[in-house]
């Protein structure tokens, strides 16, 4: 080793074989799923000029149909709220029944079981079921928006209590206080702070998502913009995308300042 | 002070809070009630659809049971297409979002207006969800998984690229003096300074975020971007309940997988 003058850094993976195999692997894999993805070349050859048609069909953005933009954004905002509010309810039954040092085997299972499953699904997924169970309209969007939110919360909520500190469920429990005193003076002074910034974040994800829910009919304004987007009627696109990204930023900055403000 | 005096600020019981504490909790409390009230009375839920709901989400399960498992044949080849757009999605955007991340870290942009270009980058990629994106580059590109691989970068550049900036702007300051004192080039401080104490955070974020887009690119398809969303859409239009179980059961297994393989992956490398 002394022979060699120049340095070179540690690498990440020590063994060489290990490290070009890796890469090896990474180039195949590229070029195999560049060759069996079924893509329509032609098609994506006109893209540089049709981005460039929709762009300037863009231009300038549309307010002028603002009531409905203004309707849809309503909606949305809505629809964020009472989903955030619900499934910031029903989050509290399930995360006590996901967190092991709490809930009984069966009742663990059953609500790690549901955590899994409401969680694996995209949102998109499941507001199909809700508009196939119950049409079109905001009711989807909602219910779809309160799952997510419910298992989103849950599961932080779980995690939390099972990461919390032994002894205070101890000291608490050494009193003979019954289950419901233990989840009131044990369990909950230690989560509150945590479960109402979790809330609150997830009211601002609700937001982002209830723009998408809609694109399946799902109510909001996500619905606006997909009707805008199989008219062609790029402007109105575009000032909807621009009403939801400020939207989006504003629900942000809400979301920091009350959670800033929740220590 | 009066013996009174000191009694009325020392309250034989004790509160935990003072009653302006009180007031500006109960000010709260009213004020989410009055968003919930307000936001389900404005959506003019019909609430009756409830009476019926849990005989149609039965309905509904019995005639997904049992999936119909031959019709696997037909998911494999668009499951595998969801898998490639969610990868080669994530490969591109490791490649954009580098130096959208240097941009928009305050120690390594060049100055004020390229800061503000990387965080407007970002912060657009981010607002606008995957699906949204998926509208806009199937309009672009047309249908096919094209428009769903640049969906998947345009939405992660400014998930991967606020945390990798983020990474940045907490480096070790001495190790990037070190490199310009041996009177090194920008680009050199950052492939030698910068980028390699940034390493474990990019690999741990691109994982992290490829879990993220498996997930996502199972949905692109249904506005047309590719992937097993397409077919599970229209099997859904046609009520076609045996064979979108089939779906469902794989989607949850690949989400699940990738998830184990990105959980395992990121304990590996922190």
């Amino acid at each position: 080793m002394s022979t060699s003058t120049t340095w070179h850094p540690p690498h990440l993976i020590p063994n060489p074989v290990y490290r070009y195999g890796l890469v090896g692997l990474g180039v195949a894999y590229v070029l195999w799923s560049a060759t069996t993805l079924e893509i329509d070349w032609q098609r994506v050859s006109q893209g540089l000029p049709r981005a460039g048609d929709i762009l300037t069909r863009m231009f300038p953005p549309e307010f002028s149909r603002w009531e409905l933009l203004y309707r849809g954004l309503r909606e949305s905002i809505q629809m964020a709220l009472a989903a955030s509010f619900f499934g910031m309810i029903l989050a509290v039954p399930l995360g006590l029944s996901a967190a092991a040092n709490l809930a009984p085997l069966p009742i663990y299972l059953l609500g790690r079981a549901l955590l899994g499953i409401t969680r694996t699904f995209h949102e998109v997924i499941i507001a199909i079921f809700f508009v196939k169970v119950f049409g079109f309209g905001p009711l989807a969007g909602v219910l779809t928006l309160v799952i997510a939110s419910m298992s989103f919360i849950g599961k932080m909520l779980a995690e939390d209590i099972e990461n919390m500190p032994p002894s205070q469920l101890e000291a608490i429990r050494a009193t003979g206080a019954s289950f419901p005193k233990l989840l009131l003076y044990g369990v909950q002074p230690q989560m509150l702070p945590r479960y109402l910034g979790v809330s609150i974040y997830r009211l601002d994800a609700n937001i982002r998502h209830s723009t998408v829910v809609g694109i399946v009919g799902a109510g909001g304004i996500g619905q606006v913009l997909g009707a805008s987007f199989s008219r062609y009627d790029f402007d109105f696109s575009l000032a909807i995308l621009i009403s939801i990204v400020t939207l989006v930023f504003i629900g942000e900055f809400f979301s920091n300042w009350v959670r800033a403000r929740l220590r | 002070m009066s013996v009174d005096e000191i009694k009325g600020k020392y309250p034989d019981v004790w509160r935990r809070f003072t009653p302006r504490e009180t007031l500006f909790r109960y000010l709260w409390y009213g004020g989410i009630v009055f968003a919930a009230v307000w936001s389900l009375e404005r959506l003019e839920i019909p609430w009756f659809y409830f009476l019926d709901a849990h005989k149609q989400a039965k309905d509904l399960i019995v005639r997904m049971v049992p999936p119909y498992w031959p019709f696997f044949r037909q998911v494999l080849d668009p499951l595998i297409e969801t898998i490639h757009i969610a990868t080669l999605g994530t490969i591109a955007t490791v490649i954009v979002s580098l130096p959208i991340a240097v941009l928009s870290a305050r120690n390594t942009t060049p100055n004020g207006i390229s800061w503000l270009l990387g965080r407007f980058l970002l912060v657009t990629s981010r607002s606008v969800n995957t699906v949204v994106w998926g509208l806009i580059f199937v309009a672009i590109f047309g249908p096919g998984p094209m428009a769903g691989i640049w969906s998947i970068v345009a939405r992660s550049i400014g998930f991967v690229g606020k945390l990798i900036a983020e990474a940045i702007e907490e480096i070790d300051k001495g190790t990037v003096e070190a490199v310009e004192a041996t009177g090194a080039s920008p680009m050199q401080v950052l492939v030698v300074g910068v980028i390699p104490q940034v390493l474990p955070v990019i690999y741990g974020t691109i994982i992290y975020r490829w879990d993220i887009n498996i997930r996502e690119s199972t949905v692109l398809g249904f506005v047309g971007a590719g992937g097993i969303g397409i077919l599970l859409y229209s099997s859904i239009n046609q009520f076609a309940w045996h064979e979108v179980s089939v779906m469902l059961i794989v989607i949850f297994a690949i989400v699940m997988i990738s998830e184990y393989i990105s959980a395992s992956v990121r304990r590996l490398i922190t």
